[in-house]
């Protein structure tokens, strides 16, 4: 694509477009050249929309062209040279406003229409017909089975737009053409009722339906005709995954009616089931909008839960400036009582990247420790930890949409339909392109219906089956010499360590035989362009670092990487778990990860705010807990994180909370932290505030204020600056953009990316070389930012899991997340649709172990590992394999989190929430109940 | 309304797995197609489930085939509900497919159609209680020249009218299996009466 104009006008075609000669570029249809030349014409089946492919078939866009005895669908039609188009010749606008006169004459009447405003009838209207000539022949009857999207059969035009978003855009299969002629009619399944069918509730078929045959249910009454409709839209990025996803909320007044899907890079238009329909927990009843102080003598008891409707038994309502005085002067006491080292920090990968690095400056400056931390410590610490090791950065090497240029495509320990939706789209796209799928999970996922190759290898023997692969490369002579030799180092170290571990050896290992692995890495090392995409799979356990060593290596000596669908991509989590590590949220680095115990970069801190900074690195999230139990923290600030249920082992985190001395909480609700709390600060919810992120591919995007603030809740940025400035700091940030600019003073990969551009251009990829120039979505194309400007192949062990199944415990817990719930389930349990669809705790099992047991579909059981116990439902899941059990840990009334196992890998000190031993018992009385 | 109709609630079996024959007679079928292209494997297939599941295809036989076959299972029903033969809710053990179009019907399909209601006390459409006998009215069979005819299960009867109609099923009642082609014992679609041409060919072995 180097060529400015010369080898594309080569190929454009030029052909008369109503008498005008236009120009066609290569693969340019009428339609499309029209449009561009300012040239309306109909159209209903097809949508301009990035990943809609015409398909020519509601005849609403016909033109003439000169010769042809027939007229031609304008959006499949790709023009000749010299061709003469007439778009609006009588012949074609007759036979345009005869398929809108047939259609109308379908359609329920306009004032009990689902959309009266829709795309169907703006252009019913622009052809000039308001009513049908023709006898109606079919009303279906509405489907609201769903608790998101209404179905209105009856307004639906057969466009198959729906079919096309479900299957070709999202590739959820869900939706369908069934049955033919005038019979034919769009399915949900086997037509199924759609809350009944597959439907992940994507929503992509709403926002693509003509008609409003599909639409949010929020739009229309029971009788699914129009109730409301927004006046006002803000744009912005949703608050959920670490895809970033850009959206337009749809605001009615001050009330967020739904949300569309914006072009942003990394989702075009696309969205998933929380981006789209998981926001009104914004304005869910137990929002609190006090602030709070704990009563005097209020006991904090680690065991008996709160009631998070009612805060007041426990708490009262304060002035803000009482709560801010009291929770300073709290932090203050601690703090001059027993030094810095007695208090610590959480902050939040959920907020913006100004409040992530005004709340770490906090805690350096104010508190003068390094005990910051935030989540990411429980999800890829392991991975940063590697990659800063290997190729000395922690982030992407390239965007997940790099997918499209991949011949082969690994997926390891990550399960994207559920837990990055939209990136998943990206990778099945990629499939239906023809590229090879490798997922590698213990557990089935949805992408195993496109893989090529699904290896469910046993549970923690990541190392053994990676090994097997660098064993095959290497001794089949398949690494990239030239690349190895040019770009890394010590290849000889890791070519030795899996030397003997050969597939035939770590077969039974890894439970994957041999020929398999032998093909899946021959076939990872001669592909023209591999990349590796990974999650928790890979990094929650206590050989996590290792993890990622291997793929590492696996990607370096095939050379891999720094090329157009090569690269190494850690799927992050959070909406901002990149961008709250990358300015600084973490123990051991300042921003961009220069190491607090560098004493030149400390020099600079010091004089940028002002004040004296710990020389030594902080403690982590766990070792922070564990700190708490030794008596040596003693006072805390946690703002919007929620240790209390995402910590393993969380019994012993929430005991760690209770002791302390001070707590100061900032947050939505009442969560399972905030019932620990000394002071509670009411703050800022995602549409509620202005800010930028940082998503999984390196891009700054902006978040926009679309809501205001609900009672006398306030900004979480306006909250840590008045309590900076109790703690003696003399801050004075008018806002977001204030932060941003000193932010960028300490991090060189926010060159050339100023708050302004952020704002204009909505998402700039980092690092960018200037200004007027998009950034790299690539990187590593010449080496590598290592002190040797080599990558460095680390070998590594074959290691167990910390706790293996015994006769006590003989089976293998593993955690994760769920589709329509967000992490703890604070924001997204509290989110109707959200809750309306998954909303109890439950267990999945493989079908085979319940059957052993005699535990019937939704029956009662009881899950103990040696922390804990739980009970909860059963689900079969023939996904999970015998001998697992998967425990979604969003569940407050059954955290899966009371049973993990908080050991520690020992360089990324991320916790083994992955694995450990526990038992499965049913609970008999239940079974009564049937 | 067809046999399409799924709006009647239809009691699904829960499992359908091809007999260890069916299993290897779909293997060949999908041995046919390149490597990447099974999926036009999926009309023979979703036929041997139909033969093998008493002439009607359960949902779980739909997604016995998809899954054999890597495809969507939203594809299968699509093709399933889009081809008239396959049958998605339980049929009779004689299965009549009954021919109304133009030539049939100008050679006496009513007469057929009314014949059968009347033996059957059945509407199209309709089932008798027994489980016997399903009647359907069909497009085109593509035999005119021995109009009016009924498809019962895989076999013709042609040039039926209102008595040999009654007759078929009465046979069919009594469990004998009438020959099958023209009623009338037409040669093949030689003219009614026998041949008017022709009449003396003689052949090798000395058959006609």
């Amino acid at each position: 694509m180097s060529d400015g104009g010369g080898g594309l006008a080569g190929r454009t075609i030029k052909f008369f477009l109503d008498e005008a000669e236009v120009e066609a570029l290569p693969g340019e249809t009428i339609w499309q050249v029209a449009q561009r030349n300012g040239v309306e014409i109909p159209h209903l089946c097809y949508s301009p929309e990035p990943g809609y492919r015409p398909d020519g078939n509601c005849r609403a866009c016909m033109v003439e062209i000169e010769g042809e005895r027939v007229l031609a669908a304008s959006c499949v039609r790709k023009p000749a040279a010299g061709m003469k188009v007439r778009s609006a010749s009588e012949r074609a606008k007759f036979s345009r406003k005869m398929v809108f006169d047939l259609l109308v004459s379908d359609q329920p009447s306009r004032n009990a229409h689902p959309d009266p405003d829709s795309k169907f009838w703006r252009w019913a209207d622009k052809v000039g017909v308001a009513a049908g000539r023709f006898p109606a022949t079919h009303h279906p009857k509405p489907d609201r089975s769903h608790p998101a999207m209404a179905v209105r059969l009856d307004a639906c035009i057969e466009c198959n737009l729906c079919v096309r978003a479900c299957r070709e855009v999202q590739v959820n299969d869900v939706i369908g053409m069934a049955a033919r002629n005038h019979d034919a009619k769009i399915i949900f399944d086997f037509d199924d009722p759609m809350g009944a069918s597959t439907c992940v509730a994507c929503g992509e078929c709403v926002q693509a339906c003509p008609t409003g045959a599909l639409i949010e249910s929020a739009l229309v009454d029971e009788r699914g005709v129009q109730a409301q409709k927004p006046n006002r839209e803000v744009d912005s990025v949703c608050p959920y995954c670490g895809v970033g996803c850009q959206i337009t909320y749809k605001i009615k007044d001050d009330k967020l009616l739904y949300v569309d899907g914006r072009t942003g890079p990394s989702n075009l238009n696309r969205l998933c089931v929380k981006g789209r329909f998981g926001f009104d927990y914004v304005s869910h009843p137990q929002r609190l909008t006090k602030p709070m102080i704990r009563k005097p003598g209020m006991k904090k008891d680690a065991h008996a839960p709160l009631d998070p409707s009612n805060p007041w038994s426990h708490f009262r309502e304060a002035t803000w400036d009482e709560a801010l005085d009291v929770a300073a002067a709290g932090l203050k006491k601690i703090r001059d009582a027993h030094g810095p080292k007695g208090l610590a920090g959480f902050g939040s990968a959920k907020g913006s990247n100004e409040e992530a690095y005004l709340f770490q400056k906090l805690v350096r400056a104010g508190f003068g420790t390094n005990n910051v931390d935030h989540c990411t410590r429980l999800c890829h610490a392991s991975s940063v930890a590697g990659l800063l090791e290997g190729i000395g950065s922690g982030a992407v090497t390239a965007p997940f949409m790099a997918a499209k240029d991949a011949d082969v495509i690994v997926i390891i320990g990550a399960n994207p339909a559920e837990n990055h939706p939209v990136a998943a789209t990206f990778f099945k796209n990629a499939v239906k392109r023809g590229a090879t799928l490798i997922v590698m999970d213990p557990r089935g996922q949805a992408l195993k219906r496109h893989a090529t190759h699904m290896l469910q290898f046993k549970p923690s023997r990541d190392v053994a089956m990676l090994s097997a692969m660098l064993n095959v490369i290497i001794s089949e002579g398949l690494a990239d010499k030239q690349y190895v030799q040019a770009h890394t180092e010590d290849f000889d170290k890791v070519a030795e360590s899996v030397k003997d571990r050969t597939p035939e050896k770590m077969a039974p290992v890894c439970g994957i035989d041999a020929e398999t692995l032998r093909t899946v890495a021959r076939k990872f090392a001669r592909a023209e362009a591999a990349i590796i995409f990974w999650g928790m799979g890979i990094s929650q356990h206590v050989h996590g670092t290792d993890n990622t060593r291997c793929l590492i290596a696996l990607s370096l000596i095939t050379g891999q990487v720094g090329r157009p669908g090569t690269g190494l991509h850690p799927l992050r989590g959070q909406n901002n778990v990149q961008g709250a590590s990358d300015v600084g949220l973490i123990p051991m680095f300042f921003p961009d990860y220069m190491s607090v115990e560098d004493p030149a970069r400390r020099a600079f801190y010091e004089k940028l705010w002002g004040a004296k900074l710990d020389p030594k690195r902080g403690l982590t999230v766990v070792e922070i807990v564990n700190a708490i139990h030794a008596d040596e923290i003693h006072g805390m600030y946690i703002m919007g994180e929620n240790p209390a249920m995402s910590d393993p082992d969380v019994q012993h985190a929430r005991e760690a909370l209770a002791k302390l001395d001070h707590l100061v909480v900032q947050d939505l609700f009442l969560t399972e932290t905030a019932y620990y709390a000394d002071v509670f600060l009411p703050g800022s919810a995602w549409p509620e505030k202005t800010g930028t992120v940082s998503n999984t591919n390196r891009q700054v995007q902006m978040g926009r204020q679309a809501l205001p603030l609900p009672g006398d809740a306030r900004h979480d940025l306006w909250i840590i600056q008045e309590l900076a400035r109790r703690l003696g700091l003399g801050w004075n940030y008018a806002g977001p953009a204030d932060v941003f600019a000193e932010m960028k003073q300490g991090m060189p990969s926010l060159d050339n990316i100023t708050w302004e551009r952020v704002d204009r251009e909505s998402s700039v990829t980092y690092p960018c070389s200037a200004p007027d120039k998009p950034g790299d979505d690539i990187v590593f194309s010449d080496g590598f930012p290592t002190k040797s400007g080599r990558g460095r192949l680390v070998p590594v062990e074959i290691r167990p899991p910390a706790e293996e199944p015994d006769e006590q415990y003989p089976m293998v817990l593993t955690t994760g997340r769920q589709l329509e719930h967000w992490h703890t389930g604070a924001m997204t349990r509290r989110a109707s649709v959200l809750d309306a669809i998954e909303p109890e705790a439950h267990t999945s099992l493989s079908p085979g172990d319940m059957a052993r047991m005699g535990i019937s579909s939704g029956a009662m059981v009881r899950v103990s590992t040696r922390r804990g116990t739980i009970e909860l439902r059963a689900r079969p899941d023939n996904a999970v394999p015998p001998g697992m059990i998967f425990i979604p840990f969003c569940y407050a009334e059954a955290a899966a989190n009371v049973l993990t196992n908080p050991q520690l890998d020992p360089m990324g000190k991320i916790p083994e929430f992955k694995f450990c031993a526990a038992r499965l018992d049913p609970i008999a009385a239940t079974a009564a109940a049937e | 309304m067809s046999a399409h109709d799924n709006s009647a609630p239809v009691a699904q079996p829960a499992r359908f797995a091809f007999t260890p024959a069916n299993l290897e007679k779909a293997k060949a079928h999908i041995a046919k197609y390149p490597p990447g292209r099974q999926a036009s494997a999926v009309l023979p297939l979703l036929d041997l489930a139909q033969r093998q599941h008493d002439n009607w295809l359960p949902r779980a036989a739909m997604d016995v085939v998809a899954d054999m076959l890597g495809m969507a299972r939203i594809r299968v029903y699509e093709v399933a509900t889009f081809y008239t033969m396959f049958n998605l809710k339980p049929v009779g053990k004689h299965f009549f497919q009954i021919c109304t179009t133009t030539p049939c019907w100008l050679r006496g399909s009513d007469a057929v159609v009314a014949a059968c209601k009347k033996k059957l006390g059945i509407g199209i459409g309709q089932t008798t209680a027994d489980g016997m006998f399903t009647l359907k009215e069909v497009e085109c069979l593509g035999a005119c020249v021995n109009a009016p005819i009924i498809q019962v299960n895989d076999d013709f009867y042609e040039d039926l009218d209102g008595r040999s109609t009654e007759a078929l099923i009465d046979a069919l009642k009594r469990g004998e299996k009438p020959p099958v082609g023209s009623v009338k014992q037409r040669q093949t679609s030689a003219p009614d009466g026998g041949p008017t041409t022709l009449k003396d060919l003689s052949f090798a072995g000395g058959k006609r």
